[in-house]
């Protein structure tokens, strides 16, 4: 399990971080949802895998898993969320100022292809 | 009051002229001063105590590792110089009132003023040098934000950045120098280094030390050569040069001079340092004052040249010198101001301060002409009046004063400085108010009302006061004054007539000797004007320039603009630091086992490792990228079902679903194809970044899975304090909302914060503008479907709604003790009201919708807060929860947690920030033209069934 579970992290992550490396604001964006799912994986997985033991307090306790990890990723994903709309609209507005969602300030690269317009 | 409190003051203050500027100009001054005032009080009353020789304390620990305390202490220097800035203050921000015109935002400018009153109070009342420094460098920040209030006018903008530069530069030399001094001391507060003179002097380290606080010091009070900014800074309005420039900030290098006096005068070094380079500045700045023709230029030269007059008597390192310095200071900051003010009326009325376009005032401002007058002889040295008093001992002292074996430089050299100043004292008065009467002022002049006299007549009285009757006024001040700098009992006796002594001839001899010069004004004047001299605005653009070049040079190399080399240079860094650390530590090989894989976990797995696969390779097509952008969302949501955590399972589906409405709703107005732009080079190059990114991140959580925690955890403490201290058995909720509540308390903050964001961007996108244009203009880029609330759906969200609601109650209920809470409450009643929106229209949902999003984000943090606060009134600390278990009839015992009310604003920050979010899309759709449905469906049935039976 935890080989699925750090595979499934690194894939994530390299896209993400493959995504953000793009030149306009949406694949940006998925990149870092896809980032975000990651990181709160990543932060999930370090209070180790438990499987069939959750963090409710019960009589019989068989064991818990890690309740800390847990309370720290939750909040993480609503805080992601806020954040994402944040910049989905700044990626809006920046597009409808300016007619094109090309990110960044610097001279165009060409590639070898034609060259398609963004709108 | 605790002098704390008396430095805090000002910069509690500071929140209140810019919002009670909404109450009117009145009301924003009148705070202002309430706030000086109350400060100023809290200094008197402890005044009677300094007088008598007391030393008043008050101390807080606050970062004792670094020898870092906030202490602060009261003796008589800074009992003089706090009583100067606020007593000046106070007067300053009645003048302020009405010399700032309407069109000067007066709330930014009271704001700025108190930031700089809290900082420059702080200096003169710290016990600790580090606290010291920090309220200097405050000095230096809130100043550059008065000298540059006009921000439209270029002069206001480079003046502020020159006096920024050069006071910072200062600053910066001062921080080694005092760090030295603490070090050689072994302690960092004021009042122990004080009490090692033969210490410091006898260390290596005195001479750096000493050289490094002089440059701070003599930065900051305008010392030659440091004097260029003072005139340049003048570009601000004129309260803020009657207050920074005549009473205060220059002020504080002399403080500086005056605090360090006890243990860093006496020496040589001190000496030939600190009384040549006053000697210099005093007399020439007096030289060039003497041919300024702007008003303020001239009083500003004449400051520097004062400020010159100051150092060189603490320079001389006598006891009898420092107290007429003292003295000088006090007649100095009431003349000065006086004057100050004064211009700046001059140039309010007649709108202009070139002398050259004045003249003849006298029968037009008699009041302003009288107030110049007594403060301009005042300057000049003429008696009875106070500056002659401190003029006089000053020249007495120089007679004293042996330079270079030399018994007559000093006293020759400062009498010719106290011509010039007496030339341009009487130039002031003779070719600004004297003469005719012109008729081509720029505007006709006339006395202000008495708002605006009012302060600087103030100081006028008390310049005639302190000049007739001295030792009544300010006998006692000088004496625990200088005894305080001195450190020990000063002998104060300030008189007008001392006999026939040296002195007195030289100041006969500066009187008239200036009186000729006046004189000879117009050959002189063209002398100076066909006499080339350096111009210090263009040395000191000359000396940045390359600096500029160089930094803008790296700028532009590095800072070219694109985001994605940032953050590729961002992620190798990172990878660096990691692979080095990866490197350069020990490790051993896990000791934990594998769980086992089962089958649906495995399925899983390729789910989301599909998925992820094809967006990285599909990602141009947009909405198949959102397709799989979902699929990953909600296999990662299952991984957290399987991997015992329903909780974010329950968060990770919901934001899930949110996230894909909102960006589906985006794309709308978004291109829907990502066009290719890099080479192919290019592309995999960050390829080979992104693999090694994943490879790194995945090692490292395997790494760390396989391995057991190095430390106890201390999720086993949440774990057996859950219940009896929490009073719920679901750990991660009670952790949300009790362990951990203040950090919840910051995120819904910045969650609902997020949310009123999007709403402002919103607002000005739609406001007018590029972005509104396009959207007026705006063709769908794509059909339409011809129903756009299809009635399946429209039935369905209206049937579901009040489930959902429901299911949203009893998650929130059931969220303390098993799966659930406000967040996902909050997110799932978020997400049943937008299928409303969706299904049934903008138009229709928004008609029946009569709760304010903004006030929904508002009551939930008030709600979470007051629920903090409400422990306090239990004297418990913030957030403390406490819980209890009930029985109605009827009822199963249950339980009430005063947890739940903070849950609740958890609850309605979230649905608040969620709907605003969403709704300022539509409001963006509506400005493309999307007709707002009022009724909900395309088509009315009952309209089409009576029109066909009519």
């Amino acid at each position: 399990m935890e080989l699925l579970v750090a595979s499934a992290v690194g894939l994530m992550t390299a896209c993400g971080v493959y995504l953000i490396l793009r030149k306009r604001t949406f694949p940006v964006i998925v990149g870092l949802a896809m980032l975000s799912y990651a990181v709160n994986v990543f932060i999930f997985a370090s209070g180790r895998l438990a499987i069939g033991l959750p963090a409710i307090i019960t009589k019989h306790p068989e064991g818990y898993t890690d309740p800390l990890t847990q309370a720290l990723v939750l909040t993480a994903i609503v805080i992601s969320f806020g954040m994402t709309a944040l910049i989905v609209m700044m990626a809006l507005g920046a597009f409808l100022e300016t007619g094109d969602d090309y990110i960044g300030m610097e001279e165009r690269e060409q590639p070898a292809g034609p060259k398609e317009g963004a709108e | 009051m605790s002098l704390a409190l008396i430095a805090a003051l000002p910069f509690l203050g500071a929140l209140l002229p810019g919002l009670l500027i909404r109450a009117g100009r009145n009301a924003c001054a009148t705070v202002t001063g309430l706030v000086t005032a109350f400060a100023l009080l809290g200094v008197l009353l402890h005044a009677p105590a300094v007088m008598r020789g007391e030393v008043v304390t008050a101390r807080l620990e606050w970062l004792p590792a670094l020898g870092l305390n906030a202490n602060f202490f009261l003796d008589g220097l800074g009992l003089l110089f706090a009583g100067l800035i606020l007593g000046i203050g106070l007067l300053i921000i009645l003048y302020a009132r009405f010399y700032l015109s309407t069109k000067d935002p007066m709330g930014q400018f009271y704001t700025y003023l108190l930031l700089f009153q809290g900082a420059m109070v702080g200096i003169v009342l710290s016990d600790n040098i580090l606290l010291l420094l920090i309220f200097w460098e405050l000095t230096s920040l809130s100043s550059f934000l008065l000298i540059g209030f006009w921000k439209h006018l270029p002069e206001g903008r480079q003046g502020a950045r020159m006096a920024l530069t050069v006071t910072g530069a200062g600053g910066l030399a001062m921080i080694a120098g005092m760090l030295i001094l603490g070090n050689i001391v072994g302690s960092y507060d004021l009042t122990v280094i004080l009490q090692n003179k033969e210490l410091i002097q006898g260390s290596d380290w005195y001479l750096p030390a000493l050289v490094l606080i002089l440059i701070g010091a003599f930065t900051k009070s305008a010392q030659f050569p440091f004097h260029f900014w003072l005139p340049h800074a003048m570009a601000a309005p004129t309260p803020v040069s009657a207050y920074l420039h005549s009473a205060t900030m220059v002020k504080a290098g002399l403080f500086l001079m005056a605090r360090m006096w006890p243990v860093l005068a006496g020496t040589p070094e001190w000496f030939y340092i600190v009384a040549t380079t006053g000697l210099i500045t005093m007399i020439m700045a007096a030289k060039i004052a003497f041919f300024k023709d702007d008003l303020k230029a001239l009083l500003a030269f004449s400051t520097v040249s004062h400020l010159g007059l100051i150092t060189m008597l603490l320079g001389f390192g006598t006891a009898e010198a420092a107290t007429v310095a003292v003295f000088h200071i006090i007649n100095h900051a009431t003349f000065k101001a006086a004057l100050f003010m004064s211009a700046g009326i001059v140039d309010h009325e007649a709108h202009t301060r070139d002398i050259k376009r004045l003249g003849g005032l006298r029968h037009l401002m008699p009041i302003t002409f009288t107030i110049v007058c007594v403060a301009a002889l005042s300057m000049a040295g003429i008696p009875p009046l106070n500056g002659f008093l401190s003029k006089e001992m000053m020249l007495e002292e120089t007679v004293h004063t042996v330079w270079l074996g030399n018994h007559w430089v000093m006293p020759a050299l400062a009498t010719l400085g106290a011509m010039f100043s007496v030339a341009y004292s009487f130039r002031l008065i003779a070719h600004t108010f004297l003469g005719p009467v012109r008729t081509d002022y720029p505007s006709k002049p006339h006395d202000p009302g008495f708002g605006m006299w009012a302060a600087p007549a103030i100081l006028a009285v008390l310049v005639v006061a302190i000049g007739v009757m001295p030792m009544t006024m300010v006998g006692d001040l000088v004496r625990t004054t200088a005894s305080a700098v001195i450190g020990g009992e000063a002998e104060v006796y300030i008189s007008h007539w001392h006999g026939f002594v040296p002195a007195l001839w030289l100041s006969v001899f500066a009187v008239g000797s200036g009186f000729v010069l006046l004189g000879l004004h117009r050959p002189f004047e063209a002398m100076w004007l066909s006499t080339p001299r350096p111009e210090a605005k263009a040395i000191f653009d000359a000396i940045l320039e390359p600096f500029a070049m160089a930094a803008q040079a790296i700028t532009d190399r590095l800072h070219d603009g694109s985001l994605a080399r940032y953050l590729a240079v961002a992620t190798l860094a990172i990878l660096a630091v990691g692979y080095y650390a990866f490197e350069s530590g020990v490790h051993s090989s896990g000791t934990r086992t594998l769980t086992i894989i089962e089958p649906v976990a495995a399925v899983g797995w390729l789910l989301l490792i599909g998925a992820t696969a094809s967006l990285f390779n599909y990602h141009r097509n947009r909405l198949l990228a959102l397709v799989l952008v979902g699929v990953i969302g909600l296999m990662v949501s299952v991984g957290f079902v399987y991997l015992s955590a329903p909780d974010l399972a329950l968060t990770q589906i919901s934001v899930e679903v949110a996230t894909v409405m909102l960006l589906l709703l985006a794309l709308n107005f978004l291109p829907k194809d990502s066009p290719v732009e890099s080479t192919a080079g290019r592309r995999g190059r960050d390829g080979m970044i992104a693999a090694a990114a994943g490879i790194g991140i995945g090692a490292l959580i395997y790494a760390l899975m396989m391995r057991d925690f190095a430390f106890p955890t201390i999720a086993d403490y949440h774990l057996a304090n859950s219940k009896p201290g929490g009073g719920g058995t679901n750990v991660v909720n009670v952790i949300l909302v009790d362990f951990r509540g203040y950090d919840t308390f910051g995120e819904i903050t910045v969650l609902g914060i997020a949310g009123l964001v999007i709403f402002a961007l919103v607002e000005g996108l739609l406001r007018g503008g590029a972005a509104n244009d396009r959207l007026l203009a705006w063709v769908p880029d794509q059909k339409r479907a011809g129903d756009r609330h299809p009635l399946m759906l429209v039935v369905a969200t209206r049937m579901i709604l009040p489930i959902a609601l429901m299911v949203g109650v009893y998650i929130f209920l059931r969220g303390h003790n098993e799966p659930g809470g406000g967040f996902i409450a909050g997110l799932v009643v978020a997400i049943a009201t937008i299928m409303q929106y969706m299904a049934s229209g903008f138009g229709w949902a928004a008609a029946r919708q009569r709760i304010d999003y903004h006030a929904l984000i508002g009551w939930g943090v008030t709600i979470a807060g007051l629920c903090g606060i409400g422990s306090w009134f239990a004297a418990r600390p913030f957030m403390t929860s406490s819980f209890g278990y009930f029985k109605l009839p009827f009822i199963e015992k249950f339980e009430l947690a005063t947890a739940a009310i903070f849950d609740l604003g958890v609850f309605l920050t979230v649905v608040g920030a969620v709907m605003l979010a969403l709704a300022s899309i539509s409001r963006i759709a509506i400005r493309a033209g999307e007709t707002v449905n009022i009724e909900p469906y395309d088509i009315q049935p009952d309209e089409e069934q009576t029109e066909g039976a009519r």
